[in-house]
């Protein structure tokens, strides 16, 4: 029985992370930003790595169900491990909620999602201003159940590592020998 | 017997010479309908274009229009539009405050983009090609584009589309003239319904 994710798992895992950690701030910035092309092009960048988001997600969940994660340590109680998993649940929730409800919104405003520019995905809803803007502020409102879930699994992450000292941290960083 | 189907025959022949008489002074008569008056609400002028590789679209939703069309007299046709071009709709606020800016439309100085047409000439049942000026910000091109024409009871319903560069009218100036984000070729769309006048 292994301890630690496999290397799919993790590429996937930090992947994912470097887009969340790009993209959240990106959303924030373009929707502030004046008219402008840059402002055109980072709507379009955030769209294209909210898609990717979704499609790795969808890869990540398929390789878990084949690959089942290690086991939680054995030191945490039932309440933690519920609480862990709960926390897990959330964010893989969240990685498809998200990129839905932004390409809902984008349909409602009747902007359509291009792939990296080449390939469309279909609007499935027709041009609406008001459920737009609604769904505007549920793709917010999601985004910042996000950046807390993710507070909170940064946080217990770093519990398990200095306060806990179980080296849970290891399961999901590359070997050591990557690093050499 | 013989006598009576000849003339049966020539009673049938003179009422379809008769028929085909009327009918054609008829067709004649509905195809001589001149197109004078634009019934706005039934009418658009629209406009696609790339921007970031996304199709997208907007229209103008005020313009008023004279024309005099006769389809089977289009070398006599006049047709002029004036449109109100502050009335652009991109489809966000933020766009539309945009694009009425100096380095789009500036509406300030230029409140109307004109189209007036020179020639227009038949080139197949109900089609048309037609020549004019277009005036957007100023600047005056001529174009020719490809017209279609459908009857519709006391009604003319005239469509085509035609393909500009927004350079050729300095649309989208400054940090806007690169094609990479907003692409050069716009699509115009028209869909002009007139109502006959007899």
């Amino acid at each position: 029985m292994t301890n630690t994710y496999t290397t799919t798992a993790k590429a996937l895992h930090w992947l994912i992370a470097l887009l969340i950690f790009c993209m959240i701030p990106l959303g924030f910035v373009m929707t502030d930003m004046d008219f402008s092309p840059e402002k055109l092009q980072y709507y379009s960048w955030h769209k294209w790595a909210g898609v990717s988001v979704f499609l790795l997600s969808l890869i990540r969940l398929v390789w878990r169900v084949l690959n089942p994660p290690p086991e939680l340590p054995e030191q945490m109680n039932q309440r933690l491990k519920f609480l862990a998993h709960m926390g897990h649940y959330a964010l893989y929730m969240l990685c498809f909620i998200i990129p839905v409800s932004g390409w809902l919104m984008s349909s409602a405003k009747g902007v359509q999602t291009v792939w990296f520019g080449v390939l469309p995905i279909p609007d499935l809803l027709v041009k609406d201003k008001a459920l737009g803007a609604q769904l505007a502020e549920l793709h917010e409102t999601l985004n910042w159940i996000l950046v807390a879930t993710i507070t909170v699994h940064i946080i217990a992450a770093l519990k398990h590592q200095f306060i806990d000292k179980d080296n849970l941290l290891t399961r999901i960083l590359p070997k050591p020998s990557f690093f050499k | 017997m013989t006598k009576h189907f000849s003339s049966v025959f020539k009673s049938t022949s003179s009422v379809a010479a008769i028929f085909f008489l009327t009918s054609s002074v008829f067709f004649n008569s509905s195809q001589a309908t001149e197109y004078k008056s634009v019934v706005s609400e039934k009418s658009t002028i629209g406009f696609s274009y790339k921007q970031m590789g996304v199709g997208s679209d907007g229209q103008f939703k005020k313009f008023t229009a004279q024309i005099s069309f006769d389809p089977v007299k289009p070398q006599g046709a006049k047709a002029s539009f004036d449109i109100d071009v502050a009335t652009i709709d991109i489809g966000s606020d933020q766009g539309n405050d945009e694009v009425q800016g100096k380095g789009w439309f500036n509406v300030k100085a230029f409140p109307r983009a004109t189209f007036v047409a020179t020639q227009i000439k038949s080139t197949n049942t109900n089609q048309f090609e037609v020549t004019g000026n277009l005036t957007i910000k100023g600047q005056t091109k001529e174009i020719k584009f490809p017209m279609k024409y459908v009857q519709q009871s006391n009604m003319g319903l005239f469509t085509g589309s035609l393909t500009i560069h927004r350079v050729d009218f300095a649309i989208g100036e400054g940090s806007w003239s690169k094609f990479d984000v907003v692409a050069n070729e716009v699509q115009i769309n028209f869909n002009v319904t007139a109502q006959a006048v007899k």
